[in-house]
């Protein structure tokens, strides 16, 4: 996994809420069986017509809006728990999503990958759609060490697992952790109640 | 302070704590399918690491499948590569394998309770979020991704930090027509598509006692859709009913042992739970849904929210216009095409006779296309002993193959472009059924009666 420490980018606003796992990455793009190229397919039905022309109106596709930061209405990364969908953000660019409130288990899987969620007030993320919406060239700075995200001279600081911190920042992932500890689950294996 | 049931099978499966808030848990059964695992298995090949306990493994292919013709090769070349991928790394790293034509084969969701695999105080994953369903057994099951299918691959443990609790109590006695889809849909609707996030839920109360176990099922299954990272329900004699014989489970003085450490597990008396919440079954009626999240639902009599309190008026018009529906409008007499009847949340032996039941001697409306997906190979075989699939194609429905099918499209079953579904699955995203195709959840009898209506009506005028 690819360390996350700051990002400094412009920002792409996406202002709908409860943005579902399979309008990130629809289920008939999930057939491949390797991790790449799930980027083309990211918010494939927003983002084409049925005959695979781009639909002018969404926020991809106009050039106005770039960067490697999303920001979303709240509830983002819900349903399925497909982990494609953190891949299809990663792979399109994407390093940080910004959003009021995230669903569980998306936010697990954009940990395990090196894409931050950062969780900030509704208030702030208010002003900060509004703002990129408006000042297309707005930059957004997020810093993990000192889990502060800021744009224009707002600033906001936001919460992240201790132990995930010290993962994105040095790059390790889970496995290699529990892979380490072989012996004490080994041990717990022995004493467990197992029915 | 008493113990809550989820903190009494977690913190039996906490092997250490790694800081103030992660725990190393351990994971008794670990379900796989064909979508979420391969880069799994390529994971623990570019690393070089042996696969930990594969005796805690079973795989089974269901949500990429075919539900005709299973006999002869898939068709569809990715869905055949993806399945093919399943069947090699299952013979390579030697996991039991339930593949096409294999009397245990179907769902996860359904063939791990059905094989006695699921059991009480078992912690259960599965790349897949439905793996909730499992709770219905007082177990802990959730859904996990693909990074942490590695995971527990690599080690038979997770890195997880423990929710929140949450607990939902039904009393009282349900009304008539109500089923346990619309238990679920009706909490859903009251809490949202995120009122559940970060917590665990427990569900409890009279109306949930009553339930079969099947219905339990559907209920767990469906505790997703608000968010929560699952929920479970505290093993009684129903359950331990269901369990006693099946492939897997213990048997004779082995089952009786683990029958006796299974009555410990209850919430005790004075445990807390971080939230609660009451409802009452008299106020549960038929329910459908309108909108694109399964929040989003009615009461099948009932109008159309003029706005939602939990939605932005942008989000809630965006999500209207999607499905063609107005606010304040009533979706009685709205003509369906499509009923879908299938899915781990209802594509069981006991939904099959519900719809069987209602439908036994009548006719589906000339214009409905109505799909019957059994949930596995043993529901099947079950149905067809019973005679269902008689009564069925009788009344012009079309019995299929067990998968997963058209709660996703990731097959043929897919629901046209702007076409009306009415599904007994779970989710009712934009596309889930097909690109542009417009999902209304309901419960099986709700479909049933669809199906022979032809369009939405208030069931209870139409029961027997
Ligand atoms: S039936 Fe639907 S919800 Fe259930 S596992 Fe299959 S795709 Fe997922």
């Amino acid at each position: 996994m690819e360390k996350v420490v700051k990002v400094l980018s412009r920002a792409v606003p996406l202002p709908h809420e409860d943005i579902d796992t399979d309008q990130i990455i629809p289920a008939r793009f999930l057939k491949a069986t390797s991790r790449e190229g799930f980027g083309e397919n990211l918010f494939r039905d927003w983002r084409y017509n049925s005959d695979n022309s781009p639909k002018a109106n969404f926020v991809l596709n106009d050039t106005a809006y770039e960067g490697s930061i999303l920001v979303a209405g709240k509830n983002f990364g819900c349903g399925s728990s497909r982990e494609h969908a953190a891949w299809a953000l990663y792979d399109y660019g994407f390093r940080v999503v910004v959003s009021s409130f995230f669903a569980d288990i998306f936010k697990g899987n954009a940990l395990n990958n090196g894409l931050l969620p950062v969780q900030v007030s509704e208030g702030f993320l208010e002003e900060l759609m509004e703002t990129i919406i408006l000042i297309p060239g707005t930059k957004v700075e997020v810093d993990l060490v000192n889990q502060s995200i800021s744009f224009n001279g707002f600033i906001e600081s936001f919460e992240v697992n201790p132990y995930k911190k010290e993962c994105l920042i040095n790059g390790y992932d889970d496995i290699d952790y529990l892979v380490s500890i072989k012996n004490e689950i080994e041990a717990f294996e022995k004493q467990a109640i197992t029915i | 302070m008493g113990k809550t049931l989820f903190d009494k099978v977690w913190d039996a499966h906490v092997v250490k704590q790694i800081d103030g808030g992660t725990d190393v848990l351990y994971i008794d059964r670990h379900l796989i399918h064909e979508v979420t695992s391969p880069q799994a298995f390529s994971e623990l090949e570019t690393r070089n690491l042996p696969l930990f306990r594969k005796e805690k493994m079973v795989a089974t292919p269901d949500h990429n499948i075919p539900t005709k013709d299973q006999h002869l090769p898939i068709k569809d070349a990715l869905s055949k590569h993806q399945v093919d991928r399943l069947l090699e790394n299952c013979a390579k790293f030697d996991v039991e394998l339930y593949g096409l034509g294999h009397p245990f084969q179907g769902i996860v969701h359904v063939i791990g309770p059905e094989l006695g695999i699921t059991l009480p105080g078992r912690t259960m994953v599965c790349g897949d979020s439905h793996t909730s369903t499992h709770g219905a057994f007082g177990a802990i099951a959730f859904g996990i991704g693909t990074s942490q299918v590695a995971q527990v691959m690599a080690s038979q443990c997770l890195l997880q930090s423990k929710p929140k609790t949450m607990r939902i109590t039904v009393d009282g006695e349900l009304n008539k027509g109500v089923l346990a889809k619309d238990i679920i849909l009706h909490i859903i609707a009251e809490l949202t598509a995120a009122g559940g996030t970060g917590y665990f839920i427990e569900y409890g109360g009279s109306a949930i006692r009553s339930l079969s176990m099947e219905a339990r099922m559907t209920i767990c299954n469906m505790s997703i859709e608000m968010g929560a990272r699952g929920g479970m329900i505290a093993p009684d004699q129903t359950t331990f009913n269901y369990i006693e014989g099946r492939e897997f489970a213990p048997k004779s003085e082995a089952f009786e042992q683990a029958v006796a450490y299974w009555k410990t597990l209850y919430s005790d008396a004075d445990a807390i739970f971080d939230k609660e919440y009451h409802f009452d079954a008299a106020d549960i009626e038929p329910m459908i849904t309108y909108g694109t999240n399964p929040g989003m639902g009615i009461k099948i009599k009932g109008n159309i929210p003029e706005k939602l309190v939990a939605s932005s008026q942008d989000s809630y018009r965006k999500s209207l216009d999607y499905m063609g529906f107005l606010p304040g409008e009533s979706l009685l007499g709205k003509e369906i095409n499509h009923v879908f009847i299938g899915s781990c949340t209802n594509s069981r032996i006991e939904d099959l006779r519900i719809v069987a039941d209602y439908v036994k001697g009548k006719k589906k409306a000339a214009h409905v296309q109505a799909m019957i997906v059994p949930g596995s190979k043993q529901v099947e075989k079950q149905a067809i002993a019973e005679g269902l699939d008689i009564v069925l194609k009788e009344a012009g429905f079309e019995l299929r193959e067990p998968g997963c099918s058209a709660c996703l499209g990731m097959n043929d079953d897919k629901v046209p472009a702007g076409a009306y579904c009415v599904s007994t699955s779970n989710r009712n995203f934009e596309g889930r059924q097909g690109p542009g195709s417009r999902t209304l959840l309901a419960s099986p009898l709700v479909a049933a009666v669809t199906a022979v209506q032809g369009k939405i009506v208030d069931i209870t005028e139409f029961l027997n």
